[in-house]
């Protein structure tokens, strides 16, 4: 399968998620638009992940090098952030704590009331089941 | 020397030479923690200097690469799709563990920012800060923030989810798999991710999925919460 062909699928999602995201008066970036619409068409079989796998995996795989650009344009920067240094950390190493909290105890408290009902589902079939006996 | 370098091929040359370089040194150390960054970008910076070639410069010339940020965000739909069977079985959990993450990441931002009366600059730029760089830019981008700023911020925050994590997830008692991985993909997506295929399958799968839709969801709550509080 050409790559081209995948760049093209994944291009022209990005230029449909971004007409979207103008319609929708700017909310939500283009590309998460884009994002969904792919995962969708693929769910749906509009779109064939094999002829999108190679582009997609090339750009995944190496999604490091795509921010490099961005990541340096700290320097130019640093002369503001310098003076804020242990704030900025402090609010980094808090808020990344507090969001591991928050999603990860939310499955654990999903996972209990899933095994909760389970259980006592359970327990009344149980009891059909010895009434017939 | 500085003839030599200033021009878009050397700056792109520059780019992927140091990125190949921090990922060969990354693998050959077999550490899992080690970010390709903590090689790629010393590497830069040292050229940088040594040719005399200013920063704005490199960044000018690497409209390319940075381009290819939309793309990579539209690519995560692949792995979103590659992963429709264990998110399709753990629905509502999966769902509201995002949820609940991107509400609280944004919050507990916008409370910390203002606590320490940080500069609006600082607010906008980590709001969307626990999400996959790619993704956060774009937010970033859109809130008026920093691009920089939030990059630098994704970085520290996967490292700090990585090195912590394992403790955070032994103090708090999250013993299953899908939990696991969640905590650690929407704290700190990619290095987080890195962390959670060590602890298992079903923890590195569950990881990988909760970055890309920990995006959609951070994007959504993001200009929902400003638009909230008036920002």
């Amino acid at each position: 399968m050409n790559v081209f062909i995948g760049l093209f699928i994944i291009l022209a999602f990005l230029v449909i998620g971004n007409l979207l995201s103008a319609l929708l008066g700017g909310f939500i970036p283009g590309s998460v638009i884009g994002m969904l619409l792919l995962f969708l068409s693929l769910l749906t079989g509009v779109i064939k992940d094999k002829w999108v796998r190679q582009a997609a995996t090339f750009l995944t795989d190496n999604m490091m090098i795509f921010f490099m650009p961005a990541f340096m344009g700290i320097m130019d920067l640093w002369g503001v952030v310098k003076m804020d240094l242990w704030a900025w950390i402090a609010v980094l190493v808090l808020t990344t704590i507090l969001v591991m909290l928050a999603s990860g105890l939310t499955q654990t408290f999903v996972e209990r009331l899933v095994s909760r009902h389970k259980a006592a589902h359970a327990d009344k079939t149980g009891k059909i089941i010895k009434q017939e006996d | 020397m500085k003839e030599l370098m200033m021009n878009m091929p050397a700056m792109l040359a520059l780019t992927t030479g140091a990125y190949l370089l921090g990922v060969w040194v990354k693998r050959k150390s077999g550490l899992s923690m080690l970010h390709p960054f903590l090689i790629s970008v010393p590497v830069v910076i040292a050229i940088l200097k040594v040719t005399d070639i200013p920063c704005s410069f490199y960044i000018e010339s690497n409209v390319i690469i940075d381009f290819f940020l939309g793309p990579c965000v539209v690519a995560l739909g692949l792995l979103l799709y590659d992963h429709r069977k264990i998110i399709s079985r753990n629905l509502v959990g999966i769902l509201s563990a995002v949820t609940s993450g991107s509400v609280v990441g944004v919050a507990s931002v916008y409370a910390m920012c203002r606590m320490l009366r940080l500069d609006e600059v600082f607010l906008l730029s980590l709001e969307p800060k626990s999400v996959t760089a790619p993704i956060a830019i774009e937010i970033s981008t859109f809130l008026g923030g920093d691009q920089s700023l939030t990059a630098v911020s994704v970085v520290l925050c996967g490292f700090i989810g990585a090195v912590i994590g394992p403790l955070i997830l032994k103090v708090f008692r999250m013993k299953s798999p899908i939990a696991k991985g969640l905590a650690m993909g929407c704290a700190s997506h990619g290095l987080g991710t890195a962390r959670a295929i060590e602890m298992g399958a079903v923890e590195g799968a569950v990881s990988g999925l909760a970055i890309a839709l920990m995006g959609v969801m951070t994007a959504v709550a993001v200009p929902l919460f400003n638009l909230i509080v008036g920002l």
